[in-house]
């Protein structure tokens, strides 16, 4: 093979995180403040991709404390309609496309490139890009809501309730161009992720060992990848509705608004999904060190994420019963969703057996997952019930559906995402968590979950519809809300608690070392915080558990050039190594085509010309970006 | 238990089935969340406290991987089961082909315009907000909308159903408890989604068709000569604009129909109820009562909101 005579295989170094001058020299960025701005380092880019997205968390969550405290008391004065309308907006829209679905791509920024063994993420000058343009996509929504332009029609904005006629203003205006920015962003890390887990895993780590965490975010991509398209067209119809006066939507001229809810819905329900599997990954990340063995049924848990993905983009149509589409139809998204439960079965099962054959012991990240287990079960039996066409049609749109999502989605994918936090910590920071803090923000989480979300289930039944800004006295429904709103703040305080244990372990946390867990997977064979290079050498994988297997030492491979920017390239299949790749050096491009991005989608809610012109900024950036110079492969060698 | 607004009180035979698909789930469901627990908690005591030093564990999976089969069959046989059931309970709330009653209701912001269908033409109103159902009878509502998507929703009686412009979707009631109940718009419809609420009066034969007869009629003699000047200023001012009331000028079908208000129970569609008070308060600003309301602030005098108020009460 070609490569063996670039590479030579076997030679072990000392350290994987101890390489030599040159090779800091190549992965370095510029000093300062520059050095901030022109970073394309996968590891600084998905540090403050995560602490962006967690300020996201934290303001949706506050808005949610003001709803709760809203809803304490029937006929409760402290907001209007219009306050809370816009307040529940923009709950779901930060919590869904400024959090969940960010967080979890920006752990896998951070983390994937790392778990596969290789020295950057693909296409790293996208992700700066894809950074910047969520970043400020994130800003602008938020200053609107601030300047009360934010949206008001819920984050789904069904029309004709979201179209200019029952909708006039900039508000939604504003929703929909969030949404392109967000897709975009998105887009961009699921083709980064998709290269660079298939293309640039270490030597020997095939499909059969990679890990269960990148074999979600594998499928995760792929689902962003064909579900993000369906929300971009819907969205751009809305705008071209609201903008520029066409019809997609409106019945009256022959459009239809039911068309919206199954764009949006095709994304949609998706979308739950891709913030679900890679929860999924990290439980498993969890399980496997916390259990001290090999993952229980590792290939009928990746079938079950693989089915998981496919399954997703089959179900849609449950979130429209009460549409009124045909029944038998109906009958159809009824057993697809309900197949759901197979893969999440095998799943729940297999974990619980590792835990339950492998030889554990307890810290934060596992008692997370143990909170995962209680809620999210609860959540995927309610969700069992959804699909059930008749009994959706009883509680579709009540409170029994806010308790199940939150079920899901909180305990889902935002338990899983804590014990992932206090997981990884150490690697991101080179400092441990504190137990203590950790189990009590735990506690103090779950059982303030379930105080805020069980009673809701119940809610529900006897008749409370969402998305009311106040409720008459008389129904039943006075003490359920109070008794939900108390459990709320609870939930506000162990989110405290996190943030509190954050900032006292980045000063004082106990120094971690490589791998404080003894976990199994790559990301752990570097020192904590990694160097900018990752890896020394390029560490070659012999099994799924690579830092578990009997030998000293992982062999690694040399021969990557250190003088200039260069990965390896391994086989999609079975990583046998295939080629070096020269990656690009920082720049400032990518910020810079992010501002025209950025004036191009704004300029383009005041005005459609916006569409036109705002792209001449935008071809002058991307010019300046894919300009050819000599030093963009970063070839110090030869510029000294 | 409130068993006024309620999934859990079925008094339909809609709400009846459903009711019974639910207790299904919950005798499925409610097993396999307990046997969930029970693996967790087995797990949980087991676990002894141990350090973290590494000393990696090879179990044989064999017996497990016997486990999973045999969790994957419960599984797949639950979700048969209610799958099936689901599928039986959908076929029963289809509407069939006859009614005994037909109702037509378009969902407006922020309230509900009824019709009462006949072939008769002279026995077809319109009211709003409230429905009257004959016991033991088959019902059947036509749903359209007038502007956004709405959802039509009695829990006692049966699941939701959107109100969708440029469709017409239908729903079968079969009503089986005499009683008063409550619906409410199930789908977020803009600012006073919240206050979009109707009652539903399931009567016995005799009343529902003295209802009918009365509905029919057009407004009643006025008793007073302050309901007479309210009804000219009614005629001659803003009101007449949106309103109609059968037996005078006021024809427009923009908002309620006032023929019979005072035969009904709320106003606004179940912001307020209806008593003087609360009639004047809400002819004085309704904006202050359901902010966002299409139903404009118009400027009274003390005097004509009194001789208003005495004739919008008068029409029984």
């Amino acid at each position: 093979m070609s490569i063996e005579q670039t590479v030579n295989a076997n030679v072990k170094p000392q350290t994987f995180s101890d390489g030599s001058p040159m090779l800091a020299s190549t992965w370095s960025d510029a000093p300062g403040f520059w050095g901030w701005l022109t970073t394309i380092d996968h590891k600084r880019i998905g540090k403050r991709y995560i602490a962006t997205a967690f300020v996201f968390f934290v303001l949706g969550g506050l808005l949610a404390l003001a709803m709760r405290t809203q809803l304490i008391k029937p006929e409760n004065g402290l907001m209007g309609p219009d306050r809370y309308n816009q307040l529940f907006s923009m709950h779901g829209t930060s919590m869904m496309f400024l959090f969940a679905v960010p967080i979890m791509e920006a752990v896998a920024v951070y983390i994937v490139p790392l778990m596969v063994g290789t020295r950057n993420i693909a296409f790293p000058r996208l992700n700066a890009f894809s950074y910047w343009v969520y970043l400020f996509g994130g800003v602008m929504i938020w200053i609107a809501f601030a300047m009360n332009v934010g949206p008001e029609a819920g984050w789904f904005s069904y029309v004709p309730l979201a179209s200019s006629d029952f909708s006039p203003g900039k508000r939604t205006d504003f929703w929909a161009q969030m949404i392109t920015f967000t897709e975009v962003s998105a887009l961009a890390i699921a083709v980064e992720l998709v290269a660079t887990i298939l293309k640039t895993r270490a030597p020997g780590m095939t499909l059969a060992r990679m890990p269960l965490f990148v074999w979600s975010m594998l499928v995760t991509s792929f689902m962003v990848i064909f579900a993000m398209p369906a929300v971009m067209l819907s969205s751009s119809f809305l705008i071209a509705d609201r903008l520029v006066g066409t019809h997609f939507y409106n019945a009256a001229e022959g459009g239809d608004a039911l068309l919206w809810q199954h764009l949006f819905w095709f994304f949609g329900h998706p979308e739950v999904y891709i913030i679900f599997l890679p929860a999924l990954g990290m439980v498993s990340s969890i399980v496997e060190t916390f259990s001290r063995r090999p993952i229980f049924a590792r290939t009928a848990m990746t079938l079950a994420l693989i089915a998981t993905g496919f399954f997703a983009f089959g179900l849609w149509v449950h979130h429209m019963f009460a549409t009124g589409l045909p029944a038998l139809g109906n009958s159809f998204y009824t057993a697809a969703s309900m197949v759901i439960a197979i893969p999440s079965g095998v799943q729940i099962f297999a974990w619980i057996a590792t835990i339950g054959s492998g030889r554990p012991y307890f810290a934060t990240p596992l008692l997370f997952v143990f909170g995962f287990f209680a809620i999210f079960v609860l959540g995927g039996l309610t969700g069992v019930m959804l699909a059930s066409v008749p009994l959706d049609l009883q509680v579709h749109d009540t409170y029994f559906v806010v308790a199940h999502f939150h079920y899901v989605l909180i305990g889902g994918a935002v338990f899983p995402l804590f014990g992932a936090f206090y997981y990884w910590f150490p690697k991101f920071t080179g400092r441990m968590l504190d137990e203590t803090l950790g189990k009590w923000n735990f506690w103090l989480f779950f059982v303030g979950f379930n105080v805020t979300f069980f009673p809701m289930h119940y809610l529900g039944l006897i008749g409370m519809p969402r998305r009311v800004y106040t409720y008459p006295t008389g129904l039943g429904w006075d003490i359920w809300n109070l008794i939900a709103t108390l459990g709320g703040y609870v939930i506000g305080v162990s989110v405290l608690i996190f943030i509190v244990n954050v900032v006292r372990s980045l000063r004082n946390g106990a120094l971690a070392g490589d791998n404080p867990w003894h976990a199994p997977s790559l990301e752990w064979a570097t020192s904590s915080p990694p160097p900018s290079y990752n890896f020394a050498a390029i560490p070659c994988v012999e099994s799924a558990v690579p830092l578990w297997s009997s030998r000293e030492e992982l062999p690694a491979l040399s021969g990557v050039r250190e003088d200039r920017r260069e990965i390896l390239l391994t086989r999609a299949t079975d990583a046998e190594p295939q080629i070096t790749w020269g990656m690009p050096a920082p720049s400032i491009w990518p910020l810079v085509s992010s501002f025209a991005v950025t004036l191009l989608f704004i300029w383009s809610i005041f005005d459609s010309w916006g569409v036109i012109w705002g792209t001449l900024p935008l071809a002058v950036a991307l010019t300046g970006w894919f300009w050819p110079r000599k030093d963009d492969r970063g070839l110090k060698s030869e510029k000294e | 238990m409130n068993a006024l607004q309620s999934a859990l009180a079925p008094a339909a035979d809609q709400a009846q089935a459903i009711d019974g698909i639910w207790h299904l789930m919950l005798w499925i469901c409610v097993p396999m969340y307990v046997l969930v627990l029970i693996g967790m908690a087995v797990v949980i005591l087991r676990m002894r406290r141990v350090a973290p030093e590494f000393t990696p564990a090879t179990p044989s999976d064999t017996q497990i991987s016997r486990g999973l089969t045999l969790w994957v069959i419960v599984i797949v046989a639950g979700l048969i089961v209610l799958t099936l059931g689901s599928f039986f309970v959908d076929r029963r709330l289809i509407p069939g082909a006859q009614a005994d009653v037909n109702i037509r209701i378009t969902a407006q912001q922020w309230w509900w315009r009824v019709e009462y269908v006949s072939a008769d033409a002279s026995q077809r109103f319109m009211t709003a907000n409230e429905l009257h159902l004959p016991l033991g009878k088959t019902v059947h509502i036509d749903l359209m909308s007038g502007d956004v998507i709405h959802s039509f929703w009695v829990p006692n009686l049966s699941g939701k159903r959107d109100l969708i412009p440029g469709r017409t979707n239908t729903i079968e009631l079969t009503p089986r408890q005499l009683g008063t109940f409550r619906g409410q718009c199930a789908e977020f419809c803009g600012l006073q989604h919240a206050k979009m609420a109707m009652l539903v009066f399931v009567d016995n034969e005799n009343d529902f068709k003295a209802w009918w007869q009365r509905q029919v009629q057009a407004r009643n003699e006025l008793p007073s000569d302050v309901a007479k000047q309210g009804e000219q200023l009614f005629v001659s001012s803003t009101c007449a604009m949106c309103h109609t009331v059968r037996g005078t000028t006021a024809g427009s079908l923009a908002g309620p129909d006032l023929t019979h208000l005072a035969s009904r129970h709320t106003l606004a569609a179940g912001a307020l109820p209806l008593n003087a008070g609360s009639l004047a308060a809400w002819l004085a600003d309704p904006q202050q009562q359901k902010p966002g309301t299409n139903m404009p602030t118009i400027d009274l005098e003390p005097d004509q909101l009194n001789a208003l108020v005495a004739y919008l009460l008068s029409l029984k």
